[in-house]
């Protein structure tokens, strides 16, 4: 500031300042790297310690990799083929992919029920993951379990249609006691779900299942990744309402559900899951009547959606703790009830703020469907390391197949988390 | 003044007969008794803690109290949840923060309630909020986000949501406290209209300028308990009550 204005404070702006664009902005790979690569003396060592890095790793895979053999019948063939130098033995991916796939017995012929079931799965899943697609769809995504149950067990087709009708009858029953009351709808329901399938499993007959159209497979025939898969899918899509139910539980001002909550999460929280497993195939069928025998793939399944469900329950917790009171006080003072106001308002919000930590979850319960293959069950961990790493042909060819078993965790963990990341943006609304 | 002059109609809003309320040990309404009649403008003021917020959460049910009644357009409040559903569909509520629900667009927060709780088809729900909106003057606005409106903007359309549940009274808690100076004039312009047609309101409010200009009675809150209630002119010129006198000379003094 000039002499003569330093006393004068007062300032008056006669020209307008027209607005400009930024000073420009020079681009470019070369400046690029310059800026971001090459910064400075340390950066510029940093930068080619890391090349150098990516050159050791890459030298010796790229050649075992691209040398790959993808067609041979055994390690031995392999290793006459490729004659002494490096390359991987992928023949064992080629010979084995039924088994790593569905297991090594599930019967051939029906391999195409999975694999259909797999592709609606995508169907089913679409109006749920995207939704800007008509909400009619949902129907289908209704009934995709009971059909996929169908496509992958086969045998009488009563028995997903009785599962189907428990849960329509569970459905209206809810309907018809939330308007009282959330509670009495809610375990009115599951009670009236409960009655209809003991009452339905009596009269099922007997042999319904020995001339089925499609012929039944018993859970202990199913195997590789499908074995992941379906644990995957199911354990997630059931975690997900029961987490959300344990959360909202965990809130209630009624102490008898409150305490059940918390006992129920923080007791799951304390075990291993490697220990429910253990109980899942050895004891759990002490708690079911002693003449039925519980299907161990169910077992598993449960003690997995409690593990999961709880976890997820904890991640809703913080989402809805993140909320201020404003919103559940303006849901209240236009008159929702307390189902609508969380349905409509509370969990929208709380879910989305939970995102991140559904799909953390989501991702480690996937891949925790492999430590299945300690309680010999064949999922695909559990096919390499037995049936196929067992036999005479392939004993030996650890890194193709556990590579292999790798690459497709992680292509489907990528696309759980793209998906998630997808989601967070559309919904952005806060303008933050 | 006589009663017969503060008074807009015969028909009576809102009864509040002894009522009390503890927060724990903590006492915090004492002995409330207040009658609200049809078509009434009632400003609420008092110092901060004084129990003006939790008084009128009390008549939405937002907060229970433990003793003595509250029947508003002659349903008792109790704790029967129909009674309290009934209520709160009948009394709208502006919120100092405004409480929008920022994942829905502002048409949405308009239509959501009628549409869930007074069933109303949903063409007949976003006419009826487009009305609305037009009335708080930002029409234009209805298919953005809260989080992309202004502080005073925001407070309109809490304002405009609460009306098209068709309440037959409005309250509101502070309703201009969390606004910038420029923006407290566009919201107090819409309680004004809505004050000339006539609606039943109870504002807790520290702009006297308002409460000169649209109340009929300006009631004095003090440790839980109402102090003094007056026609505005009377308890601005001739507060009877030293707490009232003191509270006065603070907020007006400078
Ligand atoms: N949820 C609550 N639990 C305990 N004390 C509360 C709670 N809400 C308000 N209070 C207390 O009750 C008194 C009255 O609060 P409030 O009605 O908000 O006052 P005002 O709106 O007049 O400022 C205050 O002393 C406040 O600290
Ligand atoms: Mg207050």
């Amino acid at each position: 500031m000039s002499e003569q204005h330093a006393h004068d404070v007062a300032f008056v702006r006669t020209e307008f300042v027209p607005e400009s664009p930024p000073p420009g902005v020079a681009s470019g790979p070369v400046k690029w790297m310059r800026e971001n690569l090459f910064a400075s003396p340390a950066n510029s060592v940093l930068t080619l310690l890391s090349i150098y890095a990516i050159y050791l790793i890459l030298s010796p895979t790229l050649p075992w990799i691209l040398n790959g053999v993808w067609t041979a019948s055994s390690l031995s063939e392999c290793r006459e083929i490729l004659n002494g130098t490096s390359g991987a033995c992928f023949a064992v991916l080629t010979e084995r992919w039924p088994q790593l796939l569905y297991g090594f017995k599930y019967p051939a012929d029906e391999y195409w029920r999975p694999t259909l079931a797999f592709v609606l799965l995508f169907i089913a899943a679409a109006p749920v993951l995207f939704f800007d697609l008509p909400r009619k769809l949902l129907i289908f995504t209704g009934l995709y379990p009971f059909l996929a149950f169908w496509l992958i067990w086969g045998g009488t087709i009563l028995t997903p249609l009785l599962a189907l009708a428990g849960c329509v009858v569970g459905g209206l029953v809810y309907q018809r006691l939330v308007a009282s009351n959330f509670a009495a709808g809610f375990f009115g329901g599951i009670v009236a779900a409960l009655v209809v399938w003991t009452l339905g499993g009596v009269l099922i007959p007997e042999g319904a299942s020995d001339n089925a159209l499609l012929p039944a497979v018993p859970s202990r025939d199913l195997g590789g990744f499908m074995l992941n898969m379906m644990l995957g899918v199911t354990c997630v899509s059931l975690s997900l309402p029961i987490g959300i139910a344990l959360a909202l539980g965990r809130q209630s001002s009624m102490p008898l559900i409150k305490w059940i909550c918390v006992v129920f999460i923080e007791f799951i929280r304390g075990v291993p899951l490697i220990t429910l497993l253990f109980v899942a195939s050895v004891m759990l069928s002490y708690f079911f009547p002693p003449e039925s025998t519980v299907d161990l793939f169910l077992r598993v399944v449960i003690m997995i959606t409690m593990f999961s469900s709880a976890y997820i329950a904890e991640v809703i917790r913080g989402g809805l703790a993140a909320l201020p009171r404003g919103q559940y006080e303006a849901a209240d003072s236009l008159g929702l009830d307390y189902a609508q106001a969380m349905r409509l308002i509370i969990l929208p919000q709380a879910l989305k703020i939970s995102i991140p930590g559904i799909v953390n979850v989501a991702v480690g319960l996937f891949k925790d469907t492999t430590l299945v293959s300690v309680i010999s069950m064949f999922d695909l961990v559990g096919m390499i390391r037995g049936p196929i790493l067992a036999s005479t042909e392939w004993n030996g060819v650890y890194w193709e197949l556990l590579g292999f078993a790798a690459a497709l965790f992680f292509v489907v963990c990528y696309g759980i988390s793209q998906y998630s990341q997808w989601l967070e943006r559309r919904l952005a609304t806060d303008h933050r | 003044m006589a009663e017969a002059q503060m008074k807009v109609s015969d028909q009576v809003a809102i009864t509040i007969d002894k009522m009390n309320k503890w927060y724990g040990a903590f006492h915090v309404l004492r002995d409330i008794n207040l009658t609200v009649y049809q078509g009434e403008r009632i400003v609420i003021c008092g110092p901060s803690g004084s129990g003006k917020s939790t008084l009128i959460r009390c008549i939405n049910a937002l907060e229970e109290h433990q003793q003595g009644s509250i029947t508003v357009d002659g349903t008792l409040l109790s704790s029967d949840l129909k009674n309290v559903d009934k209520i709160r569909s009948e009394v709208g509520m502006v919120f100092q923060h405004f409480n929008l629900f920022p994942h829905l667009t502002i048409l949405e927060n308009c239509t959501l309630a009628p549409i869930w709780v007074r069933k109303i088809p949903r063409k007949e729900a976003e006419a009826t909020a487009m009305h609305f909106l037009e009335k708080v003057k930002i029409p234009e606005q209805a298919n953005k986000y809260p989080g992309q409106l202004s502080g005073g903007q925001q407070q309109r359309v809490a304002i405009a949501r609460s009306l098209c549940m068709r309440p037959r009274i409005m309250l509101f808690d502070e309703p201009t406290s969390a606004l910038d100076p420029e923006m407290i004039k566009e919201v107090l312009d819409t309680m004004i209209e809505l004050a000339e047609e006539g609606m039943t309101m109870l504002c807790v409010t520290h702009e006297m300028g308002f409460a000169r200009q649209v109340a009929n009675r300006v009631i004095f809150m003090d440790a839980g308990q109402i102090v003094e209630q007056n026609e505005p002119e009377e308890f601005f010129l001739n507060p009877k009550s030293d707490r009232t006198k003191l509270f006065l000379s603070q907020i007006l003094g400078h």
